[in-house]
């Protein structure tokens, strides 16, 4: 056991687990920091409690992966520290400040890998913060961590792999689907049948989904551009443009999204560079093959490194956690890693065919109407964003929120802040990359103002 | 009225808590943003405009689901593991 080296890993999805996993193997004894009350991520999130569904009730095609990770997880529990509801909320100069149990720790490291993870990326168009309107991801979590539909007649909307599955999943269930709305054109999905050689099984299980959807009478659009959501203390209906067509579907809730932006608030603290990434329209940590980044042992691995899903996740994880075993002059499988590399950019090829089958629609950012709330926790409009553009002449996102308060509320710009780029962009003229990104500010969650201190950790 | 809807875990073992004063029961396994909201549509009033808020994400990312315990404390539904007899109260912020 190499008692000088003390990794820290924060988040305990695929990423995480088996990253930890990787520095069990080594000897290590990595710390694993974990906002959650068990291991496992969003993805392959754990109940709470114990009830009368099976991991396929659960997880469906994914119930091997889920229960193989989950397994993993108990076999290096012993072998780890393992912080579940804790918070990592700064990093700086090999020092993570963590509130665990309602305490602050101040954690050193000798090695940090982040595994952050994502939340889903979101487009406001009116009515979007009524009650009833759910991410697509936050609907998942109802249903399987809390078996729950998000209403009783639910509408699905948006695009994404998740748009099929979390819909499927809700009428596995029972729920009553109203209607599946993806915002993409139906000849996109053509798209997916380059995906056929490499990622066969994923392919068909999402043309799977779409089909039992319908044999089942789901109604499912495509071409779908969202007008408003009725409802003033609830979801009532849901309007959209079809083909030139408004059409108005009655409805109680609405599970929306459109894929994932990566959580990268502790990588920036950390001092990474960042760069621009084309198909996420996002910038996030650079990073070579291996997950290193710019900043001598500190790694990224999973979705907060760019959107690449649960499985990448579960392989880049790993492929970090050699790449720390490696460079801490630890011995480890050298055969192993080209593997994990051959793997992983087949996925990441993979994402390039699911971007086109299922594109963000980045044109409607010129097209939101002025009083749509852009900022949902400091209630700012569309309408200011173009303002501040046209009248005071901004072109970068931390001005704007100096200005505006977009991106300044309790989530610091986690909702917000792609949709306040697109916007800000389309008011400028300029590229999205041009308008930057929001800077992280410590603590990355709110926190409570009686949290206690505990001083150094070892 | 409720805003989410059981369609599994019914038959766990009861949890009793009061919400703005009125008794309520959920299931062992709920969440606090469960156990309201399997009860009544709301859970907050927004800072501003005193919209009503029901949560978003519900992983603990976009900080809607704020709510408060009769002690004062805010709490983040979402995230927070129902405990028998808690005392929960929406939040009603007086509009600006």
């Amino acid at each position: 056991m190499s008692t000088a080296l003390r990794p820290l890993i924060v988040g305990a999805g695929p990423a995480g687990i088996r990253a930890a996993q990787v520095m069990v193997t080594a000897g290590l004894r990595p710390i694993v920091v974990d906002e959650a009350p068990s291991a496992g991520g969003q993805i392959y999130r754990q109940r709470l409690f114990p009830d009368e569904r099976s991991p396929r009730d659960l997880y469906g095609s994914e119930a091997g992966k889920a229960s193989a990770l989950h397994q993993a997880f108990v076999q290096i529990r012993d072998k780890i520290d393992y912080f579940p509801e804790s918070l990592v909320w700064n990093i700086r100069d090999n020092v993570a400040d963590i509130m665990k149990d309602g305490r602050h720790i101040r954690q050193g490291f000798s090695h940090l890998i982040l595994a952050t993870g994502a939340t889903d990326r979101v487009v406001p168009f009116k009515g979007w913060t009524t009650p009833g309107v759910f991410t697509l991801g936050g609907a998942q979590i109802a249903l399987k961590s809390q078996g729950c539909a998000i209403g009783e007649e639910v509408v699905f909307l948006g695009s994404g792999p998740l748009l099929y599955l979390v819909a499927w999943q809700y009428m596995k269930a029972g729920a009553r689907v109203a209607a599946v709305l993806d915002t993409a054109p139906f000849l996109a999905k053509l798209h997916l049948a380059r995906g056929l050689p490499s990622q066969p099984g994923v392919v068909f299980r999402g043309f799977r989904y779409a089909a039992e959807l319908m044999a089942r009478g789901v109604s499912v659009r495509f071409g779908v551009e969202p007008t408003r959501i009725e409802g003033q203390d609830r979801v009532s209906a849901v309007v959209w443009r079809e083909n030139g067509r408004e059409r108005r579907l009655a409805c109680d809730a609405i599970g929306y999204g459109f894929a994932l932006r990566s959580e990268t608030q502790l990588a920036d603290l950390a001092g990474c560079r960042f760069v621009f990434d084309e198909r996420d329209r996002a910038w996030r940590p650079d990073r070579d093959p291996a997950g290193r980044t710019s900043v001598s042992g500190i790694y990224i691995a999973g979705d907060g490194a760019g959107i690449a899903g649960a499985d990448a996740a579960e392989l880049a994880g790993e492929r970090a956690a050699l790449a720390l075993v490696e460079d801490a002059g630890l011995t480890f499988d050298h055969a192993r890693v080209a593997d994990l590399e051959r793997r992983l950019n087949a996925i990441r090829r993979f994402r390039g065919v699911l971007e086109a089958a299922f594109p963000f629609p980045a044109a409607w950012a010129g097209s939101i109407e002025d009083d749509v709330q852009l900022c949902r926790c400091e209630e700012i409009s569309v309408g200011q964003v173009r303002r501040a553009a046209h009248d005071q002449g901004v072109r970068e996102l931390n001005r704007l929120k100096a200005l505006t308060r977009v991106g300044m509320g309790r989530c610091q710009g986690r909702m917000c802040s792609s949709a306040a780029a697109e916007v800000l962009a389309a008011a400028s003229g300029q590229p999205v990359e041009a308008v930057g990104r929001l800077r992280a500010q410590p603590p990355v969650k709110p926190l409570p103002l009686a949290m206690a201190s505990d001083g150094e950790a070892a | 009225m409720a805003l989410l809807k059981r369609l599994a875990r019914q038959n766990l073992p009861p949890v009793a808590f009061s919400l703005n004063g009125v008794s309520c029961t959920g299931r062992a396994g709920d969440t606090v943003l469960t156990a309201v909201l399997t009860q009544t549509d709301r859970l907050r009033s927004s800072d501003f405009s005193g919209e009503s808020r029901a949560g978003f994400c519900q992983m603990g990312a976009c900080q809607d689901c704020w709510i408060l315990t009769a002690e004062g404390d805010r709490i983040r539904a979402c995230s927070t593991p129902l405990r028998p007899g808690m005392r929960l109260r929406t939040i009603a912020e007086p509009k600006s």
